[in-house]
């Protein structure tokens, strides 16, 4: 009786979470079937679930001129590359000393990183100190600079730093080598795991990032591909004037609206692919992250 | 002096060690500090070419301004309302949703973990498009099952009065399956052995759910959420940008701080509103962030951040 009962209610709720995931799913089933319907299709019977019309047209257009997509994906994976190295070298360089309690100033470095969690200067001092001083705007370092050190991946670099056998520490010491081979020999090998759960969110940072580009980027050679997905969509014709400048066409033949929802699948779409293979680690990093910080 | 050749001394003894965490202490000046430091220019009449230190004072002028006109209750109203639904939302669903994940075995948990996390990893410029997808007026989803119900088709892009509401859903799409996970994964740590006990006592599911596994999972909840409130002064820019797709329209509820200092910043170029609602963000913010975490230490000391 009891065991009967029980099974109704896994059935009720696997009824409730399964509604909850098509909903989920749902808005992106829609965005791939509108990249994959024609324009009149479109007008005809709006945005259905599955496209009426089948055709690939607007992946066409999109792969007819591909210079500002290939563009968008070379920006960020240099970005993301350049910016995960440079951000983990930061971190666990910094997350190291704070972790090491026989260092003097672990703590007075602690305070000084955990207090940017606290208190920020916001957007418009960031600006100015950003364009004014280091002059990053429409440099590959305007979209990597502001993003090298965050204080919150740190302090979870820091965290699992904590958990290492300092022991090591200690019997390379008295082998004689010197603080900084300790770090490159010792402890980063066996911080490995670490840096590969940080080394994860500051790649997923820069590569779903369109903020930066937004505020210092407007040279179209150093547009990240998310930022390129905006341009866009607010000003279709950025993409479509190259188009009908280049291929002589004329703009009302262009299927707007599949070549829009197709640059958002081509956008999305390789991280939606590559995130099974790694959420394991991501789900890791954030319950350290969410409970500590 | 003894003191201080003393330092000295101990500075010596760290300095390998100092100079290992160096890049990224000047890292973070240059990032984080010297903006703080920047922060004065709420109470300049900034001009770019004199930079922070060169342009004149303007005492509280700008904050006058900033403060006398309509916007300031406005993006205040609408940070806090909004920011402030958001979470009760989210974290409602998202225990409710954990909840029932806790019950099924680990390999359909799986599958809708993964699904549910879908969203987590799409940015909100492509939400902007999924959105655009259901609303819009001629083509849009939502119109045309309206249509198909004799109905008449609504102009959501020009209506302020729908976006609480469609701001809220589109929140709620992006965070719930993030917050879902980490919920569950507070719950996978309860000692399974609570579970057999009850279950030998004749305890159901939801006796178990509700004797069992909420109160363990009360205090990751409780934390959360006062660290959600700490930081209720900061909107998830994207979402209040992209999603309404810049309509001036919208602005009355759509228009947070965040994107009140944007705009103000690049798109108006009035540097003094800009400096001065980022000023008030910032040590509202600030405040905020004290708080709360007062308040956790003294719910229970070991999770306080400070």
């Amino acid at each position: 009786m009891q065991k009967l009962r029980s099974n109704k209610l896994n059935l009720i709720m696997k009824f409730i979470l399964t509604i909850i995931s098509v909903l989920t799913l749902l808005p992106l089933v829609y965005l791939i079937s509108v990249s994959f319907s024609t324009d009149a299709g479109i007008a005809r019977y709006g945005y259905t679930l599955i496209p009426r019309s089948f055709t690939l047209e607007g992946y066409k257009y999109i792969f007819k001129v591909p210079r500002p997509i290939i563009t968008g994906y070379m920006v960020s994976v240099t970005v993301t590359v350049l910016g995960t190295a440079l951000g983990l070298a930061l971190s666990s360089t910094l997350a190291y000393v704070m972790a090491r309690k026989d260092y003097r100033y672990s703590k007075a470095t602690s305070f000084y990183v955990f207090f940017t969690m606290l208190f920020n200067g916001g957007l418009v001092p960031t600006y100015i100190v950003m364009t004014k001083l280091l002059h990053v705007q429409n440099t590959i370092w305007g979209l990597i600079i502001p993003y090298s050190i965050s204080p919150w991946f740190t302090m979870i670099m820091k965290g699992f730093m904590e958990t290492l056998p300092f022991e090591i520490v200690e019997s390379a010491k008295i082998d004689g080598a010197g603080e900084f081979k300790t770090f490159v020999r010792i402890i980063l090998p066996v911080a490995k795991p670490a840096i590969a759960t940080v080394g994860l969110f500051y790649a997923f940072a820069y590569w779903n990032d369109w903020w930066l580009a937004m505020l210092y980027i407007s040279k179209e050679s150093l547009i990240p591909l998310q930022f390129l997905l905006y341009r866009t969509l607010s000003n279709l014709s950025y993409i479509l004037n190259n188009m009908s400048s280049l291929l002589n066409v004329n703009m009302s033949n262009i299927p707007s609206e599949s070549v829009r929802m197709g640059m958002a699948v081509i956008a999305a779409g390789p991280m939606l692919i590559l995130f099974p293979f790694f959420q394991k680690h991501f789900v890791k990093g954030l319950t350290v992250g969410s409970v500590k910080g | 002096m003894n003191s201080i050749s003393k330092e000295l001394k101990e500075f010596k003894k760290n300095k390998d060690l100092f100079f290992i965490g160096l890049p990224g202490m000047l890292a973070l000046f240059i990032v984080c500090y010297l903006p703080m430091f920047g922060l004065i220019i709420a109470f300049k009449r900034f001009n770019f070419d004199d930079g922070i230190l060169g342009s004149p004072w303007a005492g509280l002028d700008n904050f006058k301004f900033f403060f006398t006109s309509q916007d300031a209750f406005r993006v205040t109203r609408n940070t806090l309302l909004l920011n402030g639904t958001f979470i009760i939302l989210s974290f409602a669903a998202a225990v409710f949703v954990a909840l029932m994940l806790n019950e099924l075995n680990k390999r359909s948990v799986k599958v809708f973990q993964t699904v549910l996390f879908v969203p987590y990893f799409i940015s909100w410029i492509v939400v902007g498009y999924l959105v655009y997808g259901f609303l819009s007026f001629d083509y849009g989803v939502i119109n045309s099952i309206l249509k198909g119900l004799n109905m008449a088709p609504v102009d959501w892009y020009s209506d302020p009065k729908y976006w609480p509401v469609i701001l809220t859903a589109s929140y709620l799409w992006k965070n719930v399956g993030y917050l879902t996970i980490i919920f569950y994964t507070g719950m996978l740590g309860i000692d399974a052995s609570f579970y057999e006990a009850a279950s030998i006592d004749g305890a159901s599911k939801f006796q178990q759910a509700k004797a069992i596994t909420i109160p363990l999972i009360k205090p990751l909840v409780i934390l959360m959420l006062i660290l959600s409130i700490g930081k209720i002064f900061y909107s998830d820019f994207g979402l209040f940008f992209f999603v309404p797709r810049e309509v001036g329209a919208l602005l009355p509820t759509t228009d947070v701080i965040d994107t009140y200092v944007y705009r103000s910043l690049r798109v108006i170029g009035d540097l003094g509103m800009a400096s001065a609602a980022g000023f008030y963000q910032s040590i509202v913010g600030f405040l905020l962030v004290l708080g709360s975490n007062l308040f956790i230490r003294k719910v229970s000391k070991e999770n306080a951040v400070f």
